[in-house]
Formats: C-alpha cells, sequence, structure tokens
C-alpha cells in the first residue's frame, strides 16, 4: 500500500482524530490529535493490511512561536513485511503536556519516550519506568525545548555544591594523627 | 547445650557495574542485581556521553553539522557522514553525480569493515579470546591508513559533503592498494575464523546466550545484524537503496536462532560482502564530477571563488546563512555498521534545522540489554554487550 493511501486509510478509520496530511519528497505525515493515538497504534499494528511491526523512532517537535500548537510527538513506523513507512504526528498543547504511551504496543518505544519526556517534559501515561535517560536525575528544565538556552542556565547545577565540598573534605583529610 | 542450625540466609546483591569499565566499551552504567552469580535485574544508564548534539545543530548550519556527525559513531565516522549528508541531499531535492555516490557506497563499506574489525576484536577480547585482536587491527590498520590519504583523517574524517564528497580519489596507487587489499581481505576472514570459529570455550560462550527471537526483535525496534541474527531480512541499503547500492550485488545473511554466535556469523558474512560491495566499486567505478553542481546549495570549487565574482558571493552566502533549504520534514535511513541511523530533520526554511532528531541504533540496542541479560551469568553480560555492538557516543549523542 502506498503511504498516501495509508493516509487515507487511517482518515476514513478514525475520520475525526486526523487532522490532516502532508506529504514531502514522498513522505506522507498524518497529523492526529492525541487523545485516541493507543487505538490508532494499535490498530496500525494489528490490522492485516498495515501491519506496522517495526517501531523506528518516536520523538517530539517544539513549536514555539510558529503559531501552532507547541508540541507535536511524531511516530516513525515501519512494516518488514509490505515493507512501507508511516509517519504520525500527534498535537500535544503546552497547557497539558501529556499523552498516552504506546509501549505496550511497540516495546522499542520505551527509551524513545523516556527521552520525550526528559528532552520536553512530555508525559506519556501508562509508561512503566517514566524517568529521564540522559540528563542527570535531579536536573532542572528540557534541553531540547525552544526557551531552554543553549548555553543552559546561569546557575550551577544543584548537586556540584555537595561534589565540590566532598572533594575539599577529602583534601582536608588528615593522614597523621 | 544444643545448637540449632539455622539455615544460611540469602538475599540479592546489587553491583553496579562501569560507568568505567573496561569491557562497556564506552561509558555505560549497568546495576546488576544478582542471586549468586544470575543476573536477576540488569538495568542500563546511560547519559554518561551526552553532548547533546541535536541541540547544537539546531544552531549550527546545515554546512556545520557534518562535523558533529562524525561524533556519532566515532568508528565509523564516514557511515554517519553519508547518512547524515544523504538526508540533507534529500531534503534540499539535489542528488550527487555517480562517481560521488560510487565513492561514497566504497568508503562506507570500508567504514563497515573498519567497524565490524573493531567489533570483533573486543567483542572476543571480552570473552576470553585475545589474540583474535592483534590480527584484526592489523586489517583495520590498512582501512585508516587508507582513509588518511584519501581525506587526511583516520577517525574523524568529515570527508563526504552535500551533495558528493569533498575530494576526489587521490591516485591510482590508492585504488591499487585498496583493491590488493581485497584480494587478500577474505583470507584474512578465514584467518579469525581459525581462531574463533570452532573454538570450543568460544561456541560455549556465545552459543544459546542472549536469545532474542523473531518477533520480539521486531518488537523492540533493533536493526542491523542484531535484528538479523534473529532471522529477519531487513537491511536498509537492500529495501531502501541509496547511493550506489542498487548497482552493487550483495547478500544480506540472517541468522536463525537469535543468539550471540548467530548475530556473531552475521557481522563475520557481512564482512565478506562488504569486501565484494568494495570489490564492485573499484571495477565500476564512473568518472565524471564529484559534487553536484547546485549553486543554490553547494559550495562552489575554491578556484572559481578566487577568480569569480559571481562564486564569491555565492560563497559567501552560503558560508554565512548556509543553504536554504524548502520547509519540510523528512525522515532519512542509512545503514551503518551498528544498525538503521536515521536523521529527522524539521527545515523552517533556513540555513539551519529547525529541529534534527538522530535515531542512532545504539541507544536502541542498549535499551534490550537487560532484557538480554536476565537469568544469565555475569560473565555473559559481558558478551552480550559486546553482541549489540554499541557505541555509547551515539547512544547519548
Amino acid at each position: 500500500m502506498g503511504s498516501l493511501e495509508i493516509a487515507e486509510e487511517i482518515k476514513k478509520t478514525f475520520p475525526d482524530e486526523v487532522i490532516g496530511f502532508t506529504e514531502f519528497r514522498g513522505q506522507v505525515t498524518v497529523s492526529l490529535s492525541k487523545d485516541r493515538i493507543v487505538d490508532i497504534c494499535r490498530y496500525l499494528h494489528d490490522s492485516p493490511d498495515m501491519s506496522f511491526d517495526y517501531p523506528t523512532d518516536l520523538c517530539a517537535v517544539d513549536n514555539l512561536g510558529r503559531g501552532r500548537t507547541r508540541f507535536e510527538v511524531i511516530y516513525n513506523l515501519y512494516s518488514t513485511k509490505y515493507r512501507h513507512r508511516i509517519i504520525l504526528k500527534a498535537q500535544v498543547p503546552e497547557s497539558d503536556p501529556v499523552i498516552d504511551s504506546v509501549t505496550l504496543i511497540w516495546s522499542g518505544m520505551n527509551w524513545h519516550e523516556r527521552e520525550t519526556y526528559d528532552m520536553f517534559g512530555i508525559t506519556f501515561k501508562g509508561h512503566p519506568d517514566m524517568r529521564r535517560i540522559l540528563m542527570p536525575e535531579d536536573w532542572e528544565g528540557n534541553p531540547l525545548r525552544k526557551d531552554y538556552p543553549l548555553k543552559g542556565p546561569e546557575k550551577e547545577w544543584r548537586g556540584y555544591r555537595n561534589v565540590k565540598e566532598k572533594s575539599r573534605s577529602f583534601r582536608e583529610f588528615q593522614w597523621k594523627q | 547445650m544444643e545448637t540449632v542450625a539455622k539455615p544460611l540466609e540469602t538475599r540479592t546483591l546489587t553491583v553496579s557495574m562501569g560507568p568505567q569499565h573496561p569491557a562497556t566499551h564506552g561509558v555505560l552504567r549497568l546495576v546488576l542485581e544478582l542471586d549468586g552469580e544470575t543476573v536477576v535485574e540488569c538495568t542500563p544508564h546511560v547519559g554518561y556521553l551526552h553532548r547533546g548534539i541535536e541541540k547544537l545543530s539546531e544552531h549550527r548550519t546545515y554546512l556545520q553539522i557534518i562535523p558533529l556527525t562524525d561524533r556519532l559513531d566515532y568508528i565509523s565516522s564516514m557511515s554517519n557522514n553519508i547518512g547524515y549528508c544523504l538526508a540533507v541531499e534529500k531534503l534540499l531535492g539535489i542528488e550527487a553525480p555517480e562517481r560521488a555516490k560510487f565513492i561514497r557506497t566504497m568508503a562506507g563499506e570500508m567504514s563497515r569493515i573498519s567497524s565490524h574489525l573493531l567489533w570483533l576484536a573486543t567483542h572476543a577480547l571480552d570473552i576470553g579470546a585475545m589474540t583474535v585482536f592483534l590480527y584484526t587491527f592489523r586489517e583495520r590498520e590498512t582501512i585508516l591508513g587508507l582513509f588518511e590519504r584519501l581525506c587526511g583523517a583516520r577517525l574523524t574524517v568529515s570527508y563526504p559533503r552535500i551533495g558528493g564528497v569533498r575530494n576526489d580519489i587521490p591516485d591510482q596507487d590508492w585504488l591499487d592498494e585498496l583493491k590488493s587489499f581485497t584480494d587478500e581481505f577474505p583470507g584474512r576472514i578465514k584467518e579469525y575464523e581459525t581462531l574463533i570459529n570452532q573454538n570450543r570455550i568460544w561456541i560455549k560462550r556465545t552459543k544459546g546466550i542472549g536469545v532474542i527471537g523473531r518477533e520480539e526483535a521486531i518488537n523492540r525496534g533493533l536493526s542491523g545484524a542484531t535484528l538479523r541474527g534473529s532471522g529477519i531480512d531487513y537491511d536498509v541499503r537492500k529495501y531502501m537503496p541509496y547511493d550506489a547500492y542498487d548497482q552493487v550485488e550483495f547478500e544480506v545473511p540472517v541468522g536463525k536462532e537469535g543468539d550471540v554466535y548467530d548475530r556473531y556469523r552475521c557481522r563475520m558474512i557481512e564482512l565478506e560482502q562488504s569486501n565484494r560491495i568494495i570489490r564492485q566499486c573499484i571495477d565500476k567505478m564512473p568518472s565524471g564530477p564529484i559534487l553536484a553542481e547546485e549553486m543554490k546549495y553547494i559550495l562552489p570549487a575554491k578556484e572559481d571563488v578566487l577568480s569569480d565574482m559571481e562564486h564569491l558571493i555565492h560563497h559567501f552566502v552560503l558560508v554565512a546563512e548556509g543553504p536554504k533549504a524548502p520547509v519540510g520534514e523528512l525522515y532519512v535511513s542509512t545503514e551503518v555498521p551498528k544498525g538503521e541511523l536515521g536523521f529527522y530533520i524539521v527545515s523552517d526554511g533556513t540555513g539551519k534545522p529547525y529541529r534534527m532528531h538522530v535515531r542512532s541504533p545504539s541507544f536502541v540496542h542498549a535499551s534490550v540489554l537487560g532484557r538480554l541479560s536476565k537469568g544469565h551469568m555475569v560473565a555473559d553480560v559481558i558478551a552480550n554487550i559486546g553482541t549489540i555492538d554499541i557505541v555509547l557516543g551515539e547512544c547519548d549523542r
């Protein structure tokens, strides 16, 4: 099935969810509202005509200042049976940065969702292990948001003082008492 | 007095392996929950090498990102460069000339050989077969030497360019040397295999270890030889061919059992196939330009810049602002030695990507480490780290 046909099929099955779709360089991206994302993914995974069994990628885009919904979560799906691909884009507003997790469908999305949570602060409801992954656990802010500065915030990381004091106390250790 | 024999109390032991441990291939930390010597739970912690390449690239022009991609998987930087350049080429809607395509295919396969040789060396070393290391590094040295003569760098090459490659092959000598390498390399593979293929210890340490089934491997999004070891025929080079892969013949090896040994066999056959591809590229190498002529997007030749006003202006604008890509978003993947490396680029019409996401195979592969190691011995954790072939620079980005 061609990507456009797949997009049409999704629109036919979930008419209220699909906002629209675009084609760019032969790749079709379907924009969705976030509420029934698990149902849509379950349909794409299970339906024999679709059979999207391979979770290629999941990431997010921050649209700050572009006049659109603040976040978009991108699902990149592939079928090893039919060798076709589709990209889904779920709209996640800034006021409620929560979306349902698809880890129960593809366990390969587990770390991708954790990364998105870490980098954008989007929470995935139903994820078995929603922790930061690349940044330290007590890090403040979400680095890939557009309002997060490239050089990082002025203030230093909270744990840094502890580490510094600890190393100073080691230096003062009296070897001969 | 009567003594009552109390049953000995047993409990699980938590061991933190890494982040600095020679067998973790970088800075990976594993928290192991052990019952005696058996792993009950294995939790990988990544992020120690996070340099924010995705964030950095939002503040760089398309041309400036090429050296950043070197630092993803730093032992096969050529493949990363090619993957990135292809993604941007597709975004800009341009295509590299034939000769550049063949050079890139050839360089990509050389990089695959050098990466697989390093993998074999360290994987065998971790399990206890030290000798292989010394043999594979001999051949790896030849390839790195050829890279040096091709572009001046051995590891972080930054050789491919958007729309082609930086410079042509230096001379006929270089091609001849590569050709003689491809002549003798199949014999070298036999040498490595003699050392370990039938080795009883090697087989005991690899067969039936870290088994992952067909469905599960797909469901977890594995790629590359880690996926093919479980019997799935999925190779980006074959099914979404890029560069000159549709003009060369090669086979995609698949395993059966999905254990460490099958993945080892897959990579060994891949070595032979890569050698075959390089050979075909040398034979079929067309002549012609090595960089697409697209004034709007690609830097003009240096001679032209120094002698012609028009070219100078283009050069200045491209360097200062970057090539203005059309608005859109796309995902382009390539088969790098580790698996499927994908670039998801969102362009807002300026010379810098609005967002660039790197789908790195090592990140996905590191996530299955816990699942692979569960129920095995501590020593098998090492075999599992080796078999999924991760590089933490790419995992953490």
